[in-house]
C-alpha cells in the first residue's frame, strides 16, 4: 500500500472525508434560523387563507412557497456557491429549470388545448 | 391464487406465435444445456452475471441489445411482408389483432431494449477508459440497473408466451390503452416492462453522471474530455432529466387501469391529452438520448480515421449543450394536430427548428475534420460516411415535419414513419454499428472480420434506402402508418419494394452474424497486441487490449485534448515499473436478485396475483437491506499481482532506467 | 531515454483527491518544480463526496418524478365531475398540524445532523428517534384523511381531481416512508456498528433526502391544500 493511502486510511472515521456531507459547515444557528423563518413562512399564508384576508392572492401564497423552498435549500441543505458544492447547486439550478418547464409547459399547452377544444368547458368538466 | 393466470393464457392455438415460442423456448434450452455440459455454470456466476466491472456489465449489455435487435427485426420482417400482402381481396397472414401486437412489439423492443442497451452498454464499455476511471461511481448499482433492463426485457418476451402484448403502439396512448378499452393484460406488459427498466435506466444515469463528474484522471478538466465522454454526459443529464416524467406518466396509466383512478379516461373528468403531453415530456429528450452518445461516437471515429483533431471541438461541445437543453423544449411538436392552437404550434414548431442549427454545426464539423485529413476507409468510417448522408436527409424531412401546417398533412402518415426511421436507422444504428466495429478490438482484444463488414455496410445502406424511401412517397400519397390491409391500387407496389429493401437489409444482419462467427474464428489472426489498433487519440488505446479488470495499472496525468495523441507526441513510455496495490469493488450477486424479485412483482403485478407482489417487493427490500449490513465490498488486488497481469501484455518496465 | 518519464514515488507529492481541476493545478505546481509526471500519484478515492454527488443527483431525479405529479394535479385540479372541490374536503387546520410535524422533524433531523458531526454516536440515534417519531405522526395523519375521505365517498376513482389529488400526496406519503425504513435501517447499523465512515455517508444522504421531502411537502400545501381552499 502506498503511503497517500495509508495516509487517509490513518486519518480514519474523523478525518476530512467525513464532514463532506450534508451537515458540512452546518451549525446549531443555521438550523435555528432556517426553522424559525420556516416557520413564519408558513404560519403567514395559513393565517392568510384561513382568515379569508383579501392579501390570501394565489401570487402572495406561491411567494411564500418560493420564500419557504429557497430557505429549506440554503438552511437545512446547505447549498451555497463552494467550490465544492459547485455541481450540487449547477444540478439544482438545471432542475428548477426543468421543473418550471415542464410545469409551466403542461399549463400553457393543456390551457389552450381547453380554449381551443372544449369551449364552454371549461369548468366543472362533467361528462 | 394465480390471479388471471390461467393454462388458456397461452396462445395454443395461433401457429405463427407458438412456432416463436418454441424457437424461443429451445434457444434457451440449449443454451441452458451447452452450459451444464461445459460445466460453466460456477464461472457465468462469478464472471458475469454478478460482476461489477463495467466491461463486462457493458458487454452483457450489448449481448442483450444484439438478440433484442433480433427480436425486433423480425417484428419488422412481418409488418413488411405483410403490407407487401395485404392488397385488396388478399388479407396476408396477420390478423389484425396480431398485427397491433408486432407493430406494437417492434416499436417499443427497438427504443428500449435494443437502441438504449447499445448506448448504454457503449458508454459501460468505454466512457471510464476515455476519462481514466478505474470504475463507475457505484459498481453495484451499475450490475442492479443492467439486470433491471434485462428483466423489462425478458417481462417482454414472456408476453409472447403467456398472454399477449399491447396493442396500443409503442406508446400506448389512452383512451385505448385504458381498461376499457384494452382489457387485457397486453398493456400491463407494457407498462411493467418499461417502468423496471426505466428505473434501471434513471440509476444508470445518476451512475454515469457522478463517474463523470468526479472520477476523471488528474488533469482532465472538462474541456479536455473527449466528444463521446461529453455526448454521454448530456445524455445522462437528459436522462435523469426525463426518466422520472417516463415513470410519473405509466405510473399514471397504471392508477388508472388498477384502481379505477380518472387521469387519462374519457369520463370524471379524465383527459387522454394529459398523457399524451407527459409522455412526449419524457419522448422527445429520449430521442437526444439515443441520438447524442452516437453524435460522440462520430466525434471520436471522424478524428482517428482522418489523422486529424476534430475541427471546433468547442464549438462541437457547445452544440451537444445546446441540442441537449433545446430537446426540453421541444416536445409538443409530435402533437400539433392535438388543437393547442396556433400560437402554442409557432413556438415549439421554431424551437424543433432551431435544433437544426447545432445538429448543422456538427455536420460541418465533421466534414471540415475530414478535409485535407488523410481519409481511411475502413468499416467504421463506412459506417460514419453513411450516417452522414442518411442523417441529413433525414434530419431535412424532420425540419418539413416540424412546420404545424406541413404536419397536419402528414401526421400519422407513412412519411413520419420513414422520417423517425431515416434518422434512427441513419443516426442511431449505424452509430451503433460503426461504434461496435471501432471499438470491438478493445473490448475484446480482436478485430472484426473487415471485408464482411463492408458488405454488411453495403447491404444495411442500400437496403435502407430501399424499404423507406418509398415509404416518404406513400405518405404523400395518403398511406397511413400501422395499417394491416389497403385498397389503393397505386400503394401496392411501393410497399412491395419496401418489403425487398428490408430483405436487403436482412441480408446485411445475416452478414454480421457471420462476421461475428468468422472473427471469432480468426481471432489469432486478428488479436490486437499493440492495444491501439486504429492509431488513436483519446485514452483508452493506451490500455491493453482486453482491457484488465483494474483499466489503469498507473492512472496517467492528462495535459492536453486527445490526451493519448499528446502521450505518442510526446514519446511517453506507457510501461511502468512501480506498481501499486489497487482497491476493487468486489462482486455481487445484490443487482440480479433484485431484479428476479423485481421481475417477480411485475409479472405478479400483470396478472393480478397479489400475494406473490407483494412476496416479490418483500424480497427487493429484504435484498436491499442485506446489502446495506455487507462490510465485505472490496479488496486490494496486490501489486504484484498487477505487474503479473502488466507483463502479461508487455507494460513492465525494468526498475533501473 | 533521456526525456523520459519520472515516475514519482510514494506520497509526498499526492493530488488533492476531489475535482480533476485541483489535480491540474497540483500538477502545475509540480512542473514548475521542474517534474515531468505521466502517471498520477494513487490518491484515496474521495467516496464520502462521490457518494454524496450521486445522491444529491437522484434527488433532482426524483424532483422532475414530482414536477410531473404537481404538473397532472395543476392541469386536474378543476376537474372535479360534479364531485367535491377541494374546499369541501380539506381541512386546514390538520394539515397545520401536520405541516408542523414535518417541520420540527427537519429540524430534529438537523440536530441529529450536528451530533453526528460532533461523533457523538447514542445522540445521533436519539434525534433520529425523535425524527422518526414525528414522521410517523405526519403519516398516520395523512393515512386518517385519505381513509376519512374515502368512507364518505370522495375516493380517487370519483374524479380526476382527486385521482390527481390522492397520487400526489400519497406519492409523496409513500417517499415519507421509505424514508422512515432507511431512518430505522440507519438506526440499528448505527447502535452495531458506530457512526463509522460509511455510516456517515449514509446518514448525511438521509438527511438530504428527509428536508428534500419537506421541500415538497411546502409545494403540496401550497398548491394543494391552500389553493384547494381559495378556489
Amino acid at each position: 500500500m502506498n503511503v497517500a493511502n495509508e495516509a487517509v486510511a490513518v486519518h480514519g472515521p474523523h478525518g476530512g472525508h467525513g464532514t463532506h456531507g450534508a451537515g458540512h459547515g452546518a451549525t446549531h444557528k443555521q438550523y435555528v434560523i432556517g426553522f424559525l423563518l420556516a416557520l413564519v413562512m408558513t404560519a403567514v399564508p395559513f393565517a392568510l387563507v384561513m382568515s379569508h384576508a383579501v392579501a390570501g392572492t394565489p401570487l402572495v401564497i406561491a411567494g411564500f412557497a418560493v420564500a419557504q423552498i429557497v430557505v429549506h435549500v440554503v438552511y437545512f441543505l446547505h447549498v451555497n456557491g463552494s467550490p465544492e458544492q459547485r455541481w450540487n447547486l449547477t444540478a439544482l439550478l438545471y432542475t428548477a429549470v426543468v421543473v418550471c418547464i415542464i410545469i409551466g409547459g403542461s399549463l400553457w399547452i393543456m390551457h389552450h388545448l381547453d380554449v381551443n377544444m372544449m369551449p364552454g368547458m371549461m369548468h366543472g368538466r362533467v361528462h | 391464487m394465480f390471479g388471471k393466470l390461467t393454462l388458456s393464457a397461452i396462445p395454443f392455438n395461433v401457429p405463427i406465435v407458438m412456432g416463436a415460442v418454441a424457437f424461443m423456448v429451445l434457444g434457451a434450452i440449449a443454451v441452458l444445456a451447452l452450459i451444464t455440459y461445459l460445466g460453466k455454470w460456477k464461472w457465468l456466476w462469478t464472471e458475469w452475471l454478478t460482476s461489477v466491472d463495467h466491461k463486462k456489465i457493458g458487454v452483457m449489455y450489448l449481448i442483450l441489445a444484439t438478440i433484442m435487435l433480433l427480436r425486433g427485426f423480425a417484428d419488422a420482417v412481418m409488418m413488411r411482408s405483410q403490407q407487401a400482402l395485404a392488397y385488396g381481396s388478399n388479407v396476408g397472414y396477420l390478423p389484425p389483432e396480431h398485427f397491433d401486437q408486432v407493430f406494437s412489439a417492434h416499436g417499443t423492443i427497438m427504443i428500449f431494449f435494443m437502441a438504449m442497451p447499445f448506448i448504454i452498454g457503449l458508454m459501460n464499455c468505454i466512457l471510464p477508459l476515455q476519462i481514466g476511471a478505474r470504475d463507475v461511481a457505484f459498481p453495484m448499482l451499475n450490475n442492479l440497473s443492467f439486470w433491471l433492463t434485462a428483466a423489462g426485457a425478458v417481462l417482454v418476451n414472456v408476453s409472447l408466451a403467456i398472454g399477449n402484448f399491447s396493442r396500443t403502439g409503442w406508446l400506448a396512448y389512452p383512451p385505448l390503452s385504458e381498461l376499457h378499452y384494452s382489457p387485457g393484460v397486453g398493456v400491463d406488459y407494457y407498462i411493467w416492462a418499461l417502468q423496471i427498466s426505466g428505473i434501471g435506466t434513471t440509476l444508470s444515469g445518476v451512475n454515469f453522471i457522478t463517474t463523470i463528474l468526479k472520477m476523471r484522471a488528474p488533469g482532465m478538466t472538462l474541456m479536455r474530455m473527449p466528444v463521446f465522454t461529453w455526448a454521454s454526459l448530456c445524455a445522462n443529464i437528459l436522462i435523469v432529466a426525463a426518466f422520472p416524467v417516463l415513470t410519473v406518466t405509466l405510473a399514471l396509466l397504471t392508477m388508472d387501469r388498477y384502481l379505477g383512478m380518472h387521469f387519462f379516461t374519457n369520463s370524471l373528468g379524465g383527459d387522454p391529452m394529459m398523457y399524451l403531453n407527459l409522455i412526449w415530456i419524457w419522448g422527445h429528450p429520449e430521442v437526444y438520448i439515443l441520438m447524442l452518445p452516437l453524435f460522440g461516437v462520430y466525434s471520436e471515429i471522424v478524428p482517428t480515421f482522418s489523422g486529424k483533431p476534430l475541427f471546433g471541438y468547442a464549438s462541437m461541445v457547445y452544440a451537444t449543450m445546446a441540442i441537449a437543453l433545446l430537446s426540453m423544449l421541444v416536445w409538443l411538436h409530435h402533437f400539433f394536430t392535438m388543437g393547442s392552437g396556433a400560437d402554442v404550434n409557432a413556438f415549439f414548431g421554431i424551437t424543433t427548428m432551431i435544433i437544426a442549427v447545432p445538429t448543422g454545426v456538427k455536420i460541418f464539423n465533421w466534414i471540415f475534420t475530414m478535409y485535407r485529413g488523410r481519409v481511411r476507409f475502413e468499416t467504421p468510417m463506412l459506417w460514419t460516411i453513411g450516417f452522414l448522408i442518411t442523417f441529413t436527409i433525414g434530419g431535412m424531412s424532420g425540419v418539413l415535419l416540424a412546420e404545424p401546417p406541413a404536419d397536419f398533412v402528414l401526421h400519422n402518415s407513412l412519411f413520419l414513419v420513414a422520417h423517425f426511421h431515416n434518422v434512427i436507422i441513419g443516426g442511431v444504428v449505424f452509430g451503433v454499428f460503426a461504434a461496435l466495429a471501432y471499438w470491438f478490438p478493445k473490448i475484446f482484444g480482436f478485430r472484426l472480420n473487415e471485408r464482411i463488414g463492408r458488405w454488411a455496410f453495403w447491404c444495411w445502406f442500400i437496403g435502407f434506402y430501399v424499404a423507406f424511401m418509398p415509404l416518404y412517397a406513400l405518405g404523400l400519397m395518403g398511406a397511413t402508418r400501422r395499417m394491416d390491409h389497403y385498397d389503393v391500387a397505386a400503394w401496392h407496389p411501393l410497399f412491395i419494394v419496401a418489403a425487398i429493401g428490408s430483405g436487403i437489409i436482412f441480408c446485411g444482419i445475416i452478414l454480421q452474424l457471420v462476421q461475428l462467427v468468422v472473427s471469432i474464428r480468426d481471432r489469432e489472426l486478428t488479436r490486437d497486441v499493440t492495444g491501439d489498433v486504429w492509431n488513436g487519440r483519446t485514452l483508452e488505446w493506451s490500455l491493453p487490449s482486453p482491457v484488465p479488470a483494474y483499466n489503469f495499472a498507473r492512472i496517467p496525468v492528462v495535459r492536453s485534448l486527445d490526451a493519448f495523441w499528446d502521450m505518442k507526441q510526446r514519446g511517453v513510455n506507457l510501461k511502468s515499473a512501480t506498481f501499486v496495490p489497487i482497491h476493487m469493488p468486489r462482486n455481487s450477486g445484490t443487482g440480479i436478485i433484485m431484479a428476479g424479485f423485481a421481475f417477480l412483482v411485475a409479472f405478479a403485478m400483470v396478472w393480478h396475483i397479489w400475494w406473490l407482489a407483494v412476496a416479490g417487493l418483500a424480497g427487493v427490500l429484504v435484498t436491499l437491506i442485506r446489502h446495506a449490513f455487507n462490510d465485505d465490498r472490496d479488496y486490494h488486488l496486490g501489486a504484484d499481482e498487477v505487474r503479473r497481469i502488466e507483463g502479461l501484455h508487455g507494460r513492465v518496465q525494468a526498475r533501473s532506467m | 531515454m533521456s526525456n523520459g518519464p519520472v515516475l514519482v514515488q510514494g506520497g509526498s507529492l499526492a493530488l488533492k483527491p476531489g475535482y480533476a481541476d485541483h489535480a491540474a493545478d497540483a500538477l502545475r505546481d509540480l512542473r514548475q518544480r521542474g517534474d515531468a509526471v505521466d502517471f498520477a500519484v494513487e490518491h484515496h478515492h474521495d467516496v464520502a463526496s462521490t457518494i454524496q454527488l450521486g445522491f444529491w443527483i437522484y434527488l433532482m431525479s426524483d424532483c422532475l418524478l414530482f414536477a410531473g405529479l404537481f404538473a397532472t394535479y395543476a392541469v386536474v385540479q378543476g376537474h372535479t365531475a360534479g364531485g367535491p372541490a377541494g374546499s369541501q374536503l380539506f381541512d386546514l387546520p390538520s394539515v397545520l398540524i401536520e405541516t408542523m410535524f414535518l417541520l420540527f422533524s427537519s429540524f430534529t433531523c438537523g440536530l441529529a445532523t450536528l451530533a453526528m458531526n460532533a461523533n457523538r454516536a447514542r445522540a445521533t440515534v436519539g434525534w433520529f428517534a425523535v425524527t422518526f417519531l414525528l414522521g410517523l405522526g405526519f403519516i398516520s395523519m395523512e393515512v386518517r384523511e385519505f381513509a376519512h375521505m374515502v368512507a364518505i365517498g370522495a375516493g380517487p376513482a370519483r374524479s380526476s381531481f382527486l385521482s390527481g389529488f390522492f397520487t400526489l400526496v400519497a406519492t409523496h406519503g409513500l417517499h415519507v416512508t421509505c424514508g422512515l425504513i432507511f431512518m430505522a435501517v440507519m438506526m440499528v447499523a448505527v447502535l452495531r456498528k458506530g457512526l463509522t465512515e460509511q455510516n456517515r455517508a449514509r446518514l448525511n444522504c438521509l438527511s438530504l433526502f428527509w428536508h428534500f421531502l419537506d421541500i415538497i411537502w411546502v409545494g403540496v400545501f401550497s398548491l394543494v391544500y391552500l389553493f384547494g381552499v381559495m378556489h
